[in-house]
């Protein structure tokens, strides 16, 4: 019997409105220490999943599951407080916006020592030596100046770096994180990509990484979802993804990837043609149909879910 | 910093300087102001003994440039109604209006901070509209008739406050209530559009990430970066109300600047007039650039540039 | 439901704006009475819905025996002339300040500021109260002083929507195509921040007419015998103990007013897309 994992997620949906549903059924697990990766185009419902799980939404958004389960515990119940208690402490997110998800009138010592002093009986000297101690673990030198300063005397790449360090006041199992890379330099993406790993091997982190990036996946990820119009559409291991991409929108999504060695200079680089449909109340079949080069009259009507046993499922009438 | 703050200082000088002359040619308005000061049942002499005794039977830029020398040297010159120097008697007003003023600006802020928290909190839900309802009700509310009202229902009729006069503290209560009423939807508004914003920021997620309670959430992270602004136009309010004063000065009786003005406008005491003119702006320059300075403190992307 | 609320409020301030304008228009028509006859027998009556009431003064008469329903009726010609005068007048001073400093930038904009400034540090009311002395009470006098003054957001709001418009692609498709700096000015900026500018007319109105029913108040505003509200509160304001109507009665009349201009100011915002505030 395996170990349960460490997040597990069944038949989340999310609803902003009356309307529409930005997540329809989403299925996540994520294995102690290893990196999932959700990953799709903007709108397709994988940044919503991951503030679903923090209990972050927005208000006026409605999420439902049929579970929750965080080490082996249903959060989908938690009262307020006692999500609270559960956020920042085992379970810390980190976002796409470094520049502005850090609060711009405190010190960044006084921003890292919160998230400890709210889940552990320590004082503040206590907790700007562990914010100083994390500060250095994330690669920043002079840790000691930069808790002193304020978040605008920061470049973004050290702001994430910030966040991440901050993410890991209190030890947590889970780091989710949403798009953490995309809006900084490219240089400045691999050495965060190439930090997360670190600390995954060093602390034996659980991460779940949104992104719509399949560079960051190949870099980073053991399981990988691809998500498409509020639907898991394709899950497998990483490796197995790359390899033999079932559905036809994750061969759509891979072709766009210039791969040196397999795509001839002067080749047209793959496209999806045609956008994400919006999904209203009704909407039955396949997401993907009307983009799709496979459909079938079927696809109008159900999809079903095919499972090859080892892990590798996707949502299609095609095997 | 440094070079922003001289710059602001520079500006205020200038804005000084045009004040001066504004009061100055205020009080010239009249014409001849010895006739207007002497009053319908004097003779020429009178005029003419007035004329001299004030020194305006000199060219006017020479009165003008006189005058703002005695204001650069101290002297607001003397009262021609009460026979004592104007800076006397704006002094021995000045604790009455001053603490009218800033009770009007505690309560407003008092009134209008919450206020406009909760409706941010419940942003466009049935709270946040009776509270931004309210606010178009105050704003239609013309401040002097709320403070007959007041003075009839709770002064005299069911005598829970004094309705005149300031012998003890809660004189300060009604009049205090009514200024400060006039200043409520505009600061609550402004609350109520930061927090908002603040709320929706990417920094409150994360606060919300780092598991903190929703109290340290809106009142440390959200409405430390929404007061900003409420600093800035609570400064500008306070000015404001300092200059309506006279209004609520005149319904509940107070014997303040703002009633001193009054009394002088009424009765062409011309040095009386110009200097409240002056004395008033100055307070509201010297508020803005305090609460620019203070804005300064607040907002550390200001402090360090 | 909170958009059915919006809807209703603008509704409810259109009609009471409209309401209240035609009764002005239309006052020697409908009052019942001359509102300057005096007539000392008959002082102080209360409304007829109240005790001692006659049919004959619908909502009583003043200290000098004047019926107050009439009077009441030619105070909202007084109201809305003063709000509709005083916004025209500051309206093309501080539309003409803002729009030239948003437009030209630079010097000129530090100066048009510099003016803002000015007029901000200048106390509204007590400057408004000794023009009003010192050059003698009038109606006319009143207008021009509170349009000489309440320019400051038309500029401010002028000035700062001038500065979005200005950077926009059709601004520079203008000056490519050859036009003048005026008509650029008049037929491409002022077009496109006009709506910005109306909601700022409505508020300034509001606030015309609650000055000038302060200024009234005090003694310093419109002269009597001339039925401004704010000039029958004062008047009224010594037998108030007494007969409370006789305050009630102005004073609710200028809040309704009030309030009906600031729904619609509210309501036109929501609906042009402007902003309040600048």
């Amino acid at each position: 019997m395996p170990e349960a994992p460490l997040l597990d997620v069944r038949g989340l949906r999310v609803r902003f409105n009356a309307q529409v549903e930005a997540v329809r059924g989403v299925d996540l697990t994520v294995e102690r220490g290893q990196t999932h990766c959700v990953v799709g185009e903007s709108g397709c419902g994988k940044s919503v999943s991951s503030l679903a799980v923090m209990g972050l939404l927005a208000r006026g958004a409605k999420r439902s599951a049929a579970h929750m389960r965080f080490d082996g515990q249903d959060i989908l119940g938690l009262s307020d407080t006692a999500l609270q208690r559960l956020r920042g402490d085992r379970m810390a997110m980190i976002f796409q916006e470094p520049m502005t998800s850090l609060n711009p009138a405190y010190t960044i010592g006084s921003q890292m020592a919160e998230a400890l002093t709210r889940h552990r009986k320590v004082g503040k000297q206590q907790a700007l030596d562990r914010a100083a101690e994390l500060l250095t673990k994330v690669g920043i030198t002079a840790p000691g100046l930069r808790l002193a300063q304020y978040p605008h005397q920061l470049s973004g790449g050290l702001r994430q770096r910030v966040m991440i360090a901050m993410a890991l006041m209190c030890d947590p199992e889970l780091l989710i994180a949403d798009e953490p890379t995309t809006a900084l330099d490219v240089t400045v993406q691999a050495q965060i990509l190439r930090l997360l790993r670190d600390l995954q091997a060093e602390l034996g982190l659980a991460i779940l990484l949104i992104t719509h990036d399949l560079g960051v996946v190949a870099r980073i990820a053991h399981k990988v979802s691809v998500m498409y119009a509020g639907e898991v559409v394709e899950s497998a291991s990483a490796t197995d993804l790359f390899a033999a991409p079932r559905h036809p929108y994750t061969q759509g999504l891979l072709g766009c990837v210039p791969i040196p060695g397999k795509i001839k200079r002067g080749d047209p680089l793959g496209s999806i043609p045609g956008t994400v449909p919006r999904i209203a109340d009704g909407f039955t079949g396949c997401g993907f149909r009307d983009r799709c080069a496979h459909a079938m009259p079927q696809c109008a009507v159900s999809v079903p879910q095919r499972d090859d046993g080892a892990g590798h499922r996707h949502l299609c009438h095609l095997s | 910093m440094l070079k922003f703050l001289a710059r602001r200082a520079l500006l205020a000088v200038l804005v000084m300087l045009t004040v001066l002359t504004i009061s100055f040619a205020l009080t010239r308005l009249s014409g001849d102001v010895a006739v207007a000061m002497a009053g319908p049942q004097a003779t020429q002499q009178d005029v003419d003994t007035i004329r001299k005794a004030y020194g305006l039977d000199r060219p006017l830029t020479v009165q003008f440039v006189s005058w703002v020398a005695d204001v650069a040297s101290g002297d607001l010159g003397r009262s021609y109604l009460y026979h004592a120097p104007v800076g006397e008697l704006i002094r021995s007003r000045l604790p009455v209006t001053l603490t009218l003023g800033l009770t009007g600006l505690v309560i407003a802020l008092c009134l209008a901070l919450p206020l406009g928290i909760v409706a941010a909190m419940n942003e466009g839900r049935v709270l946040d509209r009776g509270i931004m309802m309210v606010a178009v009700l105050g704003q239609a509310m013309p401040s002097f008739w709320l403070g007959l009202l007041l003075v009839i229902w709770l002064g005299v009729k069911w005598q829970l406050l004094p309705i005149s006069g300031v012998e003890t503290w809660d004189g300060y209560v009604l009049p205090g209530f009514v200024l400060a009423f006039s200043a409520v939807p505009a600061l609550m508004r402004l609350t109520r559009g930061g927090m908002v914003d603040a709320l929706a920021s990417d920094y409150v997620r994360t606060a919300r990430a780092k598991g903190l309670t929703r109290f340290s959430v809106v009142m440390k992270h959200a409405l430390r970066n929404a007061a900003m602004p409420v600093v800035a136009v609570a400064a500008v309010q306070l000015g404001f109300m300092l200059g309506g004063s006279i209004v609520i000065e005149s319904v509940f009786a107070l014997n303040g600047v703002g009633y001193l003005a009054w009394e002088s406008i009424s009765k062409n005491d011309f040095p009386v007039v110009q200097a409240v003119v002056l004395f008033l702006a100055t307070i509201y320059i010297a508020l803005t650039l305090l609460a620019d300075m203070f804005n300064a403190v607040l907002d550390p992307r200001l402090r360090i540039s | 439901m909170a958009f059915q609320l919006r809807r209703l409020a603008l509704a409810l301030g259109f009609v009471i704006v409209i309401g209240i304008a035609l009764v002005a228009l239309l006052a020697p028509w409908i009052t019942p009475q001359d509102p300057f006859l005096q007539n000392l027998d008959a002082r102080m009556a209360p409304p007829s819905f109240m005790d001692g009431g006659t049919a004959a003064h619908f909502l009583g008469t003043d200290q000098l025996g004047r019926d107050y329903f009439s009077r009441l009726i030619y105070g909202a010609r007084i109201s809305m002339l003063i709000g509709v005068l005083v916004v025209v007048c500051s309206g093309l001073i501080g539309t003409t300040l803002g729009v030239v400093g948003g437009f030209f930038g630079g010097r000129i904009d530090a100066v048009v500021m510099f003016i803002i400034t000015c007029r901000l540090s200048i106390p509204l009311i007590l400057v408004a109260l000794t023009v009003v002395a010192f050059v003698g009470s009038s109606l006319t006098v009143v207008v021009l002083t509170l349009g000489l003054l309440l320019w400051e957001r038309f500029a401010v709001v002028a000035r700062t929507t001038t500065m979005q418009v200005r950077n926009l692609d059709y601004i520079a498709a203008a000056w490519a195509a050859g036009c003048s700096r005026p008509y650029i000015l008049l037929r491409e900026v002022l077009p496109n921040i006009v709506h910005h500018l109306i909601v700022v007319a409505t508020l300034e109105m509001a606030l015309a007419i609650l000055l000038e029913a302060a200024l009234s108040f005090l003694g310093l505003g419109v002269p009597p015998p001339l039925p401004s509200w704010g000039l029958m509160i004062a008047e009224a304001k010594d037998y108030m103990y007494f007969s409370p109507w006789v305050i009630l009665v102005p004073g609710i009349a200028l809040f309704v007013l009030v309030l009906g201009i600031n729904l619609l100011g509210d309501g036109l915002r929501d609906r042009l897309g402007a902003t309040r505030d600048a």
